[in-house]
């Protein structure tokens, strides 16, 4: 006799199994289906003049010339498109105190970035509007931009905004426990002052967006390349008085977005607008410049921190100053101040740190707005507090391994709160150090590090831990009066047939969102995950919901998909129940079949039963519901945020004669509680550390002191290539949450979190013979060799 | 703008006739007027090869090249690849490895691994990293790609011994 099927054994048991992506073939083929694919009958194409001054009044425009050229079809200035769209203010309330001016589609008196759109074109083709654009005549008076952080800060800046008396967005402070007292009784101090230059996401495809006004009906259709459909759905409907019901946000294919795609872009204001006024659809595509100049930006922080230490090395407190410069505005409807908050919020998160003290600044500056991407705060608080812990190890010879060992939050001390206020449920800090340790063979690393050295080849190993803010609850923007929704909604269909059609409100940018709703919903439902469909990103097909941003798609939609397959498949049993008059607890679904629970005998198939109650619904028992459709919301309760934890390992070859930096490997032990598909967390890992290893060696916006980009094109602005990218090993620690059934937290933004920090430790690891430090991202060539003192 | 120019080229197999305009880029041509849209445009200016097509057997830019250059000539794009089954292996190892996440860059990545592994059937990984140094991807990180043609290499070594 067979032992009983374990859990993982049964058929269509999905949960846990790495398995490829169903919806991938049709990428693979060439069949995605992009916002730029599509073609609407009688569309046309919007192309903008733009400034050309990081800041100017606009003194006048002249758009005659353009009015007539070839193609054109419609106008329009800033003061035409404000007629119909009401502006928006980045602010949330819970950033007390935060300020930032109204936006509008297109500037109305001054220009306040390189870029600004100041007149729209509506063409037949994007080439005719584009040739119009350049017939448009503006005339600036220029005025000193504010460029840099310690500018927007002096003294005697003046305001960019009227109304504001100083540059200053949003100022926060943190204090806990006594800082003075832990600083004044500590064995030694360590300090670094670290810049995180500011880069930006170069998304492969740019952002799009087709909008489709129907004045018979003012009901408004946009094919919008954006993560949130949801949010958009929103802000048309409120921000041009459109009834919510009528517009329609349709997210196709996504070709990357982390975090860009979901901010409120001119641009895409500027394109329903003119839907709505010209009634025609109108396309509007992002080419590469007008992404590199419009596209959020990020980090550009300059960090300033101390450590108080013991002798035996424990951390006795720690004091953080964090200046940021946000661009002209900041970004709706989620700000540009979140970034900034959880840099002071993540400051030494993992670690058993009571006196601490931070305090940021958030300005603004003649740039283009910048805003949340991949990470959000992670890598700058990671980083920063991760140096930190390096250059307590060095002075107290100390290793790197053991200070944070010694240091961490312990597996007796949860539920923890951090110094500022963040509750951990539980992690597993000495649990991910331990197996990293293993996994890179650390002591034959060291070794082979010193033998190397002694022939002139400087390696360096660097450690960087993180703790990650996953499943977001309304604590992050519904609090702050965002209508940006926290909780998600998941409809289940049983088609005549037996199959099942999921909808959902996770969205997907190639994560894999649809296929782990999909092994979960065959799991539960006992069918093959090839008879399950999941849909998503549609607002008119779908049910409400967050989407999928901060991490939240397996956590809150996954949990979501679980809660209602389990109501679905009682439904079913129930009907099956009724129908096969036996007791409920007696049958079981499986393969899709309705089978005996004891001896595993077929009774019917699921499309039998679906049959019945569709076709045959006289066959019925009388008092039976028939309810093969479900619906289920769910909202995280329990803690505000399910943590997720890791630890990141970097190892580097620097050549001190050229300044270039190898990466020779790179690990990853991660914690995100249950994994549903470890084929997909490791590769969001994987592409995660690219992104964070990007911002170490390559990404940055270079401007002048004029505020003029400098390196707006992909020739000259560095992502990391496929040469130039180690290997990356990854290994799993699993800490289930027990706030959902299911168990998981979120894993994408756990390898951008750390890697950058990692990759800096491991360059001064490098460093330390020659008594050098470099701190600053991107490690330049350049920079490395100012930093060795050679040029 | 300027007079339209009459050209006739074979794509995937079929021979078009289409009159464009000059300035017109192969890319564009592609997905606007034959409405061929796994080919995507990401830089127009040749660096992150999302457009990569064969040209006479030949990877290129089809956002450097003008339609007007490609008369005459013989295109095939990822369509015509992934329709006569020539890259079905290479596809089928994507696939498994998940090798694309977004899958915007991924036709260009695929022309680029293609031509690698007709120019050089056994590539080291360093090989296969170098030979993708025109592809950029955002979201994987190159690794799970390097893999894919590696197993694709081997597997077709396996199958032709």
């Amino acid at each position: 006799m067979n032992p009983p099927l374990s859990p993982v054994d049964r058929p269509n048991s999905y949960i846990g199994k790495a398995l490829p992506r169903p919806n991938a073939k049709r990428l693979l083929a060439g069949r995605g289906r992009f916002t730029d694919d599509i073609h609407a009958p009688r569309m046309l194409h919007v192309a903008f003049a733009r400034s050309p001054h990081a800041h100017a009044r606009i003194t006048s425009i002249d758009v005659e010339s353009a009015r007539t050229a070839p193609g054109v079809r419609f106008v329009a200035t800033g003061a035409d498109l404000a007629k119909i769209c009401t502006p928006w203010v980045g602010t949330l309330l819970h950033f007390k105190g935060m300020k930032s001016p109204p936006q509008y589609p297109l500037a109305l008196e001054r220009v306040m970035w390189v870029g600004h759109p100041v007149v729209a074109i509506l063409a037949d083709t994007r080439a005719e509007a584009e040739d119009a654009a350049e017939r448009v005549d503006i005339s600036y008076e220029a005025l000193i931009a504010v460029v840099d952080i310690d500018s927007a800060r002096a003294p005697d800046a003046a305001p960019l905004h009227e109304g504001f008396k100083d540059n200053i967005a949003f100022t926060t402070t943190i204090e806990s426990g006594d800082v003075a007292n832990a600083f004044a009784g500590a064995a030694a101090l360590v300090e670094a002052e670290l810049t995180f230059g500011r880069h930006t996401p170069v998304t492969l495809e740019p952002r799009t967006i087709l909008a489709d006004f129907e004045p018979a009906e003012r009901a408004l259709t946009v094919h919008h390349s954006t993560q949130t459909p949801y949010q958009f759905q929103d802000i048309f409907a409120r921000h041009f008085s459109l009834d919510e019901a009528r517009v329609r946000v349709i997210a196709g294919d996504v070709g990357g977005s982390f975090g860009m795609k979901l901010h409120v872009y001119p641009e895409d204001m500027a394109t329903v607008a003119l839907s709505i006024l010209a009634e025609r659809p109108v396309k509007y595509v992002a080419d590469r410049g007008e992404s590199f100049l419009n596209d959020i930006h990020l980090r550009d922080h300059r960090v300033r921190a101390q450590l108080a230490v013991a002798s035996d090395g424990a951390f006795l407190g720690l004091r953080v100053e964090d200046d940021t410069a946000i661009g002209a505005y900041s970004a709706y409807p989620r700000t540009s101040a979140v970034e900034g908050n959880q840099v002071v919020r993540l400051m030494g998160a993992p670690y058993r740190i009571v006196n601490y003290r931070a305090d940021l600044h958030v300005m603004f500056q003649n740039k283009t707005q910048t805003s949340q991407y991949r990470g959000v705060g992670h890598p700058i608080a990671c980083a920063a507090t991760e140096r930190l812990v390096d250059l307590a190890a060095q002075a107290l010879d100390i290793d790197p391994f053991e200070i944070r060992r010694r240091n961490y939050v312990t597996a007796d001390m949860y539920p923890h709160t951090t110094a500022s206020g963040y509750r951990f449920e539980r992690l597993s800090l000495e649990e991910c150090l331990t197996k990293l340790h293993a996994l890179m063979d650390y002591p034959s690393l060291r070794a082979e590090q010193s033998a190397l050295r002694a022939r002139g080849v400087h390696r360096g190993l660097g450690l960087a831990t993180y703790v990650e803010i996953t499943n977001p609850s309304p604590a992050f923007y519904g609090v702050g009066g965002a209508h940006i929704s926290a909780q998600d909604g998941c409809v289940l269909k049983v088609t005549p047939s037996g199959e099942i059609q999921c909808a959902i409100s996770v969205t997907e940018q190639g994560q894999g969102t649809e296929t782990i709703i999909g092994q979960i919903v065959a799991d539960v439902m006992g069918v093959d995950r090839e008879r399950v469909r999941v849909s998503t990103g549609d607002t008119e097909t779908t049910p409400h919901g967050g989407a999928t941003w901060a991490c939240r798609g397996a956590g809150i939609g996954g949990e979501t998909a679980l809660q209602a397959a389990r109501k679905l498949r009682a439904n079913v049993l129930t009907l099956a129940a009724a129908i096969l008059q036996t007791d409920v607890a007696e049958i079981d679904i499986s393969e899709g079949r309705l089978v005996d629970r004891a001896t595993g005998a077929a009774r019917m198939s699921l499309g039998e039963l679906a049959a019945l109650v569709y076709f045959r619904s006289d066959t019925l028992p009388p008092d039976v519901k028939a309810d093969l459709t479900v619906a289920h919301h769910f909202a995280p309760k329990g803690f505000p945020f399910a943590f997720t934890n890791g630890i990141h390992a970097s190892y580097v070859e620097v050549d001190v004669e050229t300044g270039f930096i190898k990466l020779l490997k790179h690990w990853v032990v991660e914690d995100c509680g249950r994994v549903i598909n470890p084929l997909l967390v490791n590769e969001q890992i994987r592409g995660g550390v690219v992104q964070g290893l990007g911002a170490a060696l390559f990404e940055e916006c270079l401007y002048d002191e004029q505020g003029q980009l400098l390196n707006g094109s992909l020739a000259d602005y560095l992502v990391p290539m496929a040469c130039e990218m180690p290997d990356i090993v990854i290994g799993h620690v699993e800490t289930p949450t027990l706030d959902t059934e299911l168990g998981a937290k979120g894993c994408g933004e756990a390898g951008t979190s750390a890697a950058s920090g990692a990759a800096l430790n491991a360059v001064n690891d490098a460093l330390l013979t020659f008594k050098a430090q470099i701190s600053r991202i991107p490690m330049t060539p350049q920079r490395l060799l100012q930093a060795l003192g050679v040029v | 703008m300027s007079e339209t120019v009459a050209i006739a080229l074979t794509i995937n197999g079929e021979r078009h006739r289409l009159r464009v305009e000059p300035r017109l880029s192969l890319a564009d041509c592609l997905r606007h007027h034959m409405r061929l849209t796994g080919s995507h445009i990401g830089c127009e200016m040749g660096a992150c090869g999302a457009c990569l097509v064969l040209q006479d057997g030949r990877v290129i830019h089809g956002c450097l090249a003008l339609a007007v250059q490609a008369d005459g000539t013989t295109i095939q794009t990822i369509e015509g690849l992934s329709e006569s089954g020539a890259i079905a292996d290479l596809q089928a190892a994507f696939h498994e490895r998940n090798a694309l996440q977004c899958g915007f860059c991924t036709p260009g990545m695929l022309m680029s691994a293609h031509e690698l592994l007709a120019q050089n059937p056994n590539p080291t990984r360093e090989a296969i990293r170098d030979a993708l140094s025109g592809n950029y991807c955002r979201c994987t990180g190159y690794e799970a790609i390097v893999d894919a043609i590696e197993t694709t290499a081997s597997r077709r070594a396996r199958g032709a011994a």
